[in-house]
């Protein structure tokens, strides 16, 4: 037998990679479970968007008194519950309000008539006080003086009943009632022993955007050693550029200072529930059987109190002692309420863990305890720990605002986003401004923090059980 | 496909349900044919047993279910009600009753009935809050003590229809009292049967009033129909009061006013934000003074920094109850105060405060600052430590004042102010225990007499949480309880009140007044500043036709209280 | 639970022994909220008879003797258990002549209604919404109802109902409607509180109908549905709505916990007298008797409740466990 054929020549470059077209990638880079997790989420855009809006949302509260460098506290009374505003102007005017109540003595040229007319104002119309006079009528014993925002159509339409005068000859009035700088429709009844007759007469007075010398040397608005020189001229007040509340406090400083509060409790609570969570679930699934057992009937107790009531009662039951914020028995309610649903949760996961072959292997090879949840347990719950976190936020925050709403939330002067809520609701119809702001950032946050837990549970692939209905 | 077809059912089921609500109209705010008119209730009535009764809102309804001795009439004077007539005396009083007087169940209602109602109120079984309205009747207070037994108390049934009094002391005031709900009748066959459920439901409630309770659903609804037993029943116009709805809201209880479901509440109170709605739809607005007084009050006792005049002093001189009342409340109805005792009251013959003046305290910095620098050296402190305020989470706008108050002290004076904030419950309980340096309070009168105010201050009063104690005060205190002289009785409230002022026991405010609507069909509604706040017993509709501008010679304003004497 | 003892009775009767042991584990739960309850209550420090008006030491003595507080701590601890078991939970202390009893009995069936309605509209409109963005998946109106359903849990439930009962004036206003704005007389007072209440239920049922939905897509039987040639919508009905349904009505039981005790924003938002509204009213007062009948109250109806759509779910199903 002879060979006829040669074998081919195998040369040493066939076995080089190849070197013409670009094959594609068969298999990913390789990634670890954290990688791979990021990668996921960097690709879901909500999710993505959140986590900026939540770093913004973290800037604004902790940074952001250094850059809107407005006191949260301090009061302005000339600027109360006004809308955003970047310019407005006030007339400088002094403190003292120069007003004499003006009697008929005072008077040579009014000649008494039947009817009041002749109304006129007294000095200069401001928001800081209205003062006007009228003519006296015959016979009246007194007068009644009411005030409103539009033209009356009659004599049941005079708008607020501000005060009287109780005697006759005492033709003036002076209001200083929180004004705006609107038209204001003054009218005057002229009140007879027999009671009012069907007659009054109206002026329209415009006040003018004032401020006290004092009140503008207060909020540093002009220098003090120069003050007298800023009389009777106009002055730029300070922006408020999301309005101001119900005491003239800035809204922004104030929902700067409140986002402390509503973030701290929404991070702190759930931060300190999950970590109890993790340890109380983590040892009763580790045990296992009847500590196990015991460990889990107590859960299912807490579980089944009723969260709101006992949230309630516990804050009550906690008390806050004077000059306290009500945060502090806040965050103990919480926690105390939400911890078992965290450790109902990683218990169920170690239960499983536990089962898994490569822990059984790694007891075969003699790993300890500590070994055991250090290197294969915590890893594994990470993730799941990690989206409870983030869906529980929403709900502390939520919490906080449904107690601020009922009364029983932070005390004042301290605000938190749930209390500047509920100062707001009472004025919703007039000052919407004072509840949307402090809701939207409620909302956003909210929303922020929900879209990101949907992200990060897509991303580690966990099924939550417990989550929220 | 039948799971569709469930749905789509379900879909036009619900489609049904939401139609039908848009269409239905229960509840108007006026019902001219049947005389009806549906009102609100800021909350339920606690109780509406006379003799337990301690609240505004159960005083409002029981007035429209039961009358006393005498009543308050359609221009809130004083008038004849089961008593026709009656006899003041420095040492007692007697009252002859009407025959023609029954319960809703046809039986008449006898002095007996007062005799049984008035000992059960004292009697300390019973607990009533109010036992202490009793008090100027002999023996009440020993009685309610425990230290006497329950006949022992100083009235008695000559016969059926003739009531004798005596008293603890002179008591001039004592005609007002009569007419208060602590002083009604009850009936003793019922209270014995019934038991704890007296007046705990429609079933067992029985008036003698000009109303029935006809229908309690507790938190929901209250009915009360005309009572056809009732011995005036001719001066009622209306058949039926309706009650639908009992919310605390402000804004649903104004919503609910503009939709025309109710012609007012009870008691109707305007907020700055729903007046400025109410202009805008040129709704009529009225006022009504409360009678109340608010104020921040001191610690008095001696461990508290409060107990120095000069620290109080100081604060007195930087609280300005005009920018106050105007600027930060803002709210208009409210008027400033600048002393303890409303202008209402009367002196000798015309107001108080204009036959015994009080110059206001001087708003001024610099003395205060002065105070407040004497104020230390007395105390040997450098800086003043921080200060209790204790407000509570009800309405009369604690927090706004306190933050206020908060930042005015520390801007003006560098004191620190901290706020306690309590549930009202707690509040009380601290008030009364004295943890606190001072405290944001009001005071709604009991009768129409300024003793109601000065009261609060004397040493012995239970009421006194803030234990001041002055011998000065407490003389003059005393001194009113020996005399009915009116022009000494004014005299002394008015040094009182100077005292007050002198000693910055208290910082008064303001004086609490209440914007509100009301249908404008709707008149005859009564207000009064004690008791009843407000009394829909002699309310009347205007027919729709009539022009409105007739009704407007009814005075605007409420006309003092006359004392009747026959 | 590994005993064989144990799993012999399962065996044999595997529902009953199951309910027994749930009920014993439910009474318990019951016994453990009441003391929790209990000692919350009284670690509060105010006092529920303190007054505006002070009254006597000798009243006060006859109010404590009344409601039982002269007695030690743990005294009136067992009577209030002894009570609890005759079910007789005292008498209000703000109303005296109402017993705790008959103010649960009178507000708590108003907030059921309120719960069962607003259960009912989360359901039909999640299972609604759920199924119409699964059938169009990734177009428009799936992305539209997936923003809104989580833009809607966004908002704090207080502020949605105020801002609700201000829509329903507009919508009076523009309509000459008559609906109801606040209060209760008669189930047409309860709709939009329950569509406000349910909402954040009605958002997770849409997600987890869309979700289960999605999933089926890939299900043998869908295959098989689709090879014997039945239309789409035949399919959706018939095998995948019915199939995608089951998990949604697992989510029910808890469901009823949350808008059951949820309601107290709403009940105080639309003034109605349920007894949400009532237990904040009573906290208020520091209404011991009230507070204590009221959680205690809650709490058993949502033990029992649990309970029994567990029993539920395992007679409905036989593929969900319940003896496990």
């Amino acid at each position: 037998m002879s060979y006829d054929r040669e074998l081919p020549a195998i040369d040493k470059t066939e076995f080089l990679p190849y070197s013409g077209r670009k094959q594609d990638p068969i298999q990913r880079p390789s990634a670890n479970y954290w990688q791979q997790a990021f990668r996921k989420l960097k690709a879901n855009f909500p999710a993505l968007i959140s986590l900026f809006i939540i770093i913004g949302l973290l800037l604004f509260t902790l940074i952001g008194d250094k850059i809107w460098r407005v006191d949260p506290y301090a009061q302005d009374l000339t600027q109360i519950s006004s809308p955003p505003s970047f310019n407005k102007k006030a007339l400088v005017i002094p403190d003292k309000i120069h007003y004499q109540p003006v009697y008929l003595s005072n008077l040579e040229d009014y000649t008494v008539k039947t009817s009041s007319t002749g109304m006129s104002i007294i000095g200069t119309p401001t928001t800081q006080f209205i003062a006007f006079k009228w003519q006296p009528v015959a016979g009246a014993k007194g007068y009644q003086i009411f005030r409103h925002e539009y033209l009356p159509h009659g004599i049941d339409d005079l708008g607020v009943p501000l005060g009287t005068n109780d005697s006759g000859d005492h033709v003036s009035y002076l209001d200083a009632l929180r004004l705006e700088p609107i038209d204001y429709f003054y009218s005057v009844i002229p009140i007879f022993e027999e009671g009012q007759l069907n007659q009054y007469s109206t002026i329209k007075i415009t006040a003018a955007n004032a401020i006290a010398l004092g009140d503008a040397v207060g909020l540093g608005i002009i220098p003090k050693h120069q003050k007298m020189h800023y009389l009777g001229k106009v002055i730029n007040l300070p922006a408020h550029p999301l309005g101001t509340d119900y005491l003239g406090r800035d809204m922004l400083a104030r929902l700067i200072e409140g986002g402390k509060t509503s973030l701290f409790i929404g991070l702190v609570a759930p931060l300190i529930f999950v970590f109890l969570g993790l340890l109380y679930g983590g040892i009763s699934g580790f045990l296992g059987g009847k500590a196990d057992e015991i460990m889990m009937r107590f859960v299912d107790f807490i579980i089944a109190l009723p969260f709101l009531l006992f949230m309630i009662l516990f804050k009550v039951a906690f008390g806050i002692g004077p000059g306290e914020s009500g945060i502090f028995p806040m965050l103990v309610a919480l926690i105390l309420l939400s911890w078992p649903s965290v450790a109902r949760l990683i218990r169920g996961q170690v239960l499983q863990l536990k089962e898994m072959p490569y822990i059984e292997s790694s007891k075969l090879m003699g790993a300890g305890v500590f070994h055991l949840t250090l290197k294969h347990m915590l890893p594994n719950v990470t993730g799941l720990l990690l989206v409870t976190f983030t869906f529980a936020i929403p709900s502390a925050i939520f919490t906080e605002a449904f107690l601020s709403f009922i009364g029983m939330g932070v005390v004042p002067p301290t605000p938190s986003w749930g209390s500047l809520c509920n100062d707001g609701i009472q004025t919703l119809l007039t000052h919407p401004h004072e509840l949307i702001f402090p809701a939207l950032f409620i909302s956003i946050t909210v929303l922020a923090f929900n879209l990101l837990g949907d992200g990060l549970r897509d991303a580690f692939d966990v099924k939550t059980k417990g989550e929220r209905p | 496909m039948p799971a569709l077809t469930k749905l789509s059912v379900l879909v036009f089921f619900l489609s049904v349900l939401l139609s039908s609500c848009g269409i239905s109209k229960k509840e108007t705010a006026l019902n001219e044919k049947n005389q009806e008119i549906s009102l609100a209730l800021t909350t339920e009535p606690p109780k509406l047993n006379s003799i337990k009764s301690a609240d505004a809102i159960s005083f409002i309804i029981l007035d429209h279910l039961t009358e006393g001795l005498l009543r308050y009439g359609p221009n809130q004077q004083l008038e004849p009600a089961i008593a026709k007539k009656w006899k003041l005396t420095k040492t007692g009083a007697t009252f002859w009753l009407r025959t023609d007087a029954k319960w809703q169940d046809g039986i008449t209602v006898t002095a007996q009935d007062f005799v049984y109602a008035w000992q059960q109120v004292v009697n300390p079984k019973t607990a009533s809050g109010y036992a202490f309205i009793l008090y100027p009747i002999k023996n009440a207070e020993s009685i309610n003590k425990g230290k006497l037994p329950l006949e022992s108390l100083g009235v008695k049934a000559i016969d059926d229809f003739t009531l004798e009094v005596t008293f603890e002391k002179p008591c001039p005031y004592f005609l007002e009292l009569v007419a208060f709900m602590t002083y009604r009748p009850i009936r003793k066959d019922l209270h014995q049967e019934w038991g704890r459920a007296y007046a705990a439901d429609a079933e067992t409630f029985i008036s003698n009033g000009p109303f029935t309770l006809t229908e309690w659903v507790h938190g929901a609804k209250i009915v009360m129909d005309k009572n056809p037993h009732y011995w005036d029943k001719d001066s009622i116009s209306l058949n039926r009061i309706n009650i639908p709805y009992i919310t605390r809201d402000p804004s649903a209880l104004f919503n609910l006013f503009l939709e025309e479901k109710i012609a007012t509440w009870i008691t109707p109170a305007l907020g700055s934000g729903s007046i400025k709605k109410a202009l805008k739809e040129h709704l009529s607005l009225k006022k009504f003074e409360t009678g109340a007084v608010f104020y921040f009050e001191f610690n008095h006792r001696d461990d508290r920094l409060t107990h120095n005049k000069n620290l109080r002093k100081a604060i007195q001189h930087v609280i300005d109850p005009y920018l106050y009342t105007n600027k930060v409340l803002g709210i208009a109805g409210n008027t400033p105060a600048y002393r303890l005792l409303p202008k209402w009251l009367i002196g000798n013959k015309k107001p108080l405060h204009e036959e015994y003046p009080l110059t206001p305290v001087t708003i001024d910095h610099k003395i205060a600052r002065d105070y407040l620098a004497r104020a230390k050296q007395e105390l040997n402190l450098t800086t003043i430590p921080p200060l209790y305020l204790l407000i509570d989470d009800g309405g009369s706008n604690g927090s706004l004042t306190g933050e206020y108050l908060q930042e005015l002290l520390n801007d003006v004076l560098g004191l620190t102010i901290l706020l306690d904030k309590q549930i009202f419950k707690l509040r009380l309980q601290k008030q009364y225990q004295g943890e606190f340096d001072l405290t944001f309070s009001g005071w709604a009168p009991d009768y129409n007499d300024p003793l109601t105010f000065a009261d609060m201050f004397y040493s012995q009063n239970a009421n006194n949480s803030a234990q001041y104690e002055n011998v000065h005060y407490d003389m003059l205190i005393e001194s009113t309880y020996k005399t009915t002289n009116p022009k000494l009785r004014a005299q002394l409230f008015a040094k009182m009140q100077r005292i007050l002022q002198e000693d910055a026991v208290i910082i008064p405010l303001y004086y609490s007044g209440n914007i509100y609507v009301q249908h404008p069909r709707l008149k005859g509604v009564r207000r009064s500043r004690t008791g009843s706040s407000i009394n829909f017993s002699y309310a009347y509709i205007i027919p729709e036709n009539i022009t409105l501008t007739e009704s407007n010679n009814q005075p605007e304003a409420m006309p003092e209280t006359k004392k009747v004497m026959p | 639970m590994n005993h064989s003892s144990a799993q012999n009775t399962l065996k044999k009767y595997p529902l009953l022994t199951y309910i027994a042991k749930r009920l014993v584990s439910g009474l318990i739960a019951i016994w453990f909220i009441a003391t929790a309850t209990f000692f919350g209550m009284h670690m509060i420090p105010g006092d529920p008879l303190s007054s505006e008006k002070q009254v006597s030491p000798q009243i006060r003595k006859n109010l404590e003797a009344r409601y039982g507080l002269d007695k030690p701590l743990l005294t009136q601890y067992g009577i209030f258990l002894k009570n609890i078991i005759k079910g007789d939970f005292g008498i209000s202390f703000t109303q005296e002549n109402r017993k705790v009893n008959d103010i649960i009995r009178e507000h708590f069936p108003i907030s059921a209604l309120l719960g069962l309605l607003a259960l009912f509209f989360a359901s039909l409109g999640g299972i609604g919404l759920g199924a119409l963005a699964a059938f169009h998946k990734n177009q428009l109106s799936d992305h539209l109802i997936m923003i809104m359903v989580i833009l809607v849990v966004s908002v704090p439930g207080f502020v949605f109902a105020a801002l609700s009962q201000l829509g329903i004036m507009k919508v009076n206003d523009l309509l000459h409607s008559n609906f109801p704005i606040a209060g209760f007389d008669g189930i047409t007072y309860l709709i939009v509180p329950a569509i406000v209440l349910g909402l954040g239920t009605l958002a997770y049922i849409t997600r987890l109908m869309r979700s289960s939905l999605l999933d089926i897509e890939s299900a043998d039987y869908i295959r098989t549905a689709k090879a014997k040639g039945l239309s789409n919508g035949q399919i959706f009905v018939k095998h995948k709505l019915r199939n995608a349904l089951l998990p949604v009505v697992t989510v029910l039981g808890p469901a009823i916990a949350g808008i059951t005790t949820g309601g107290l924003v709403v009940e105080m938002v639309f003034a109605i007298p349920g007894l949400g509204k009532y237990f904040v009213e009573a906290v208020q007062q520091l209404d011991y008797t009230v507070i204590m009948g009221t959680t205690v109250f809650y709490g058993g109806f949502l033990v029992i409740t649990v309970i029994l759509v567990d029993i539920f779910y395992g007679w409905v199903d036989p593929r969900i466990q319940v003896v496990k």
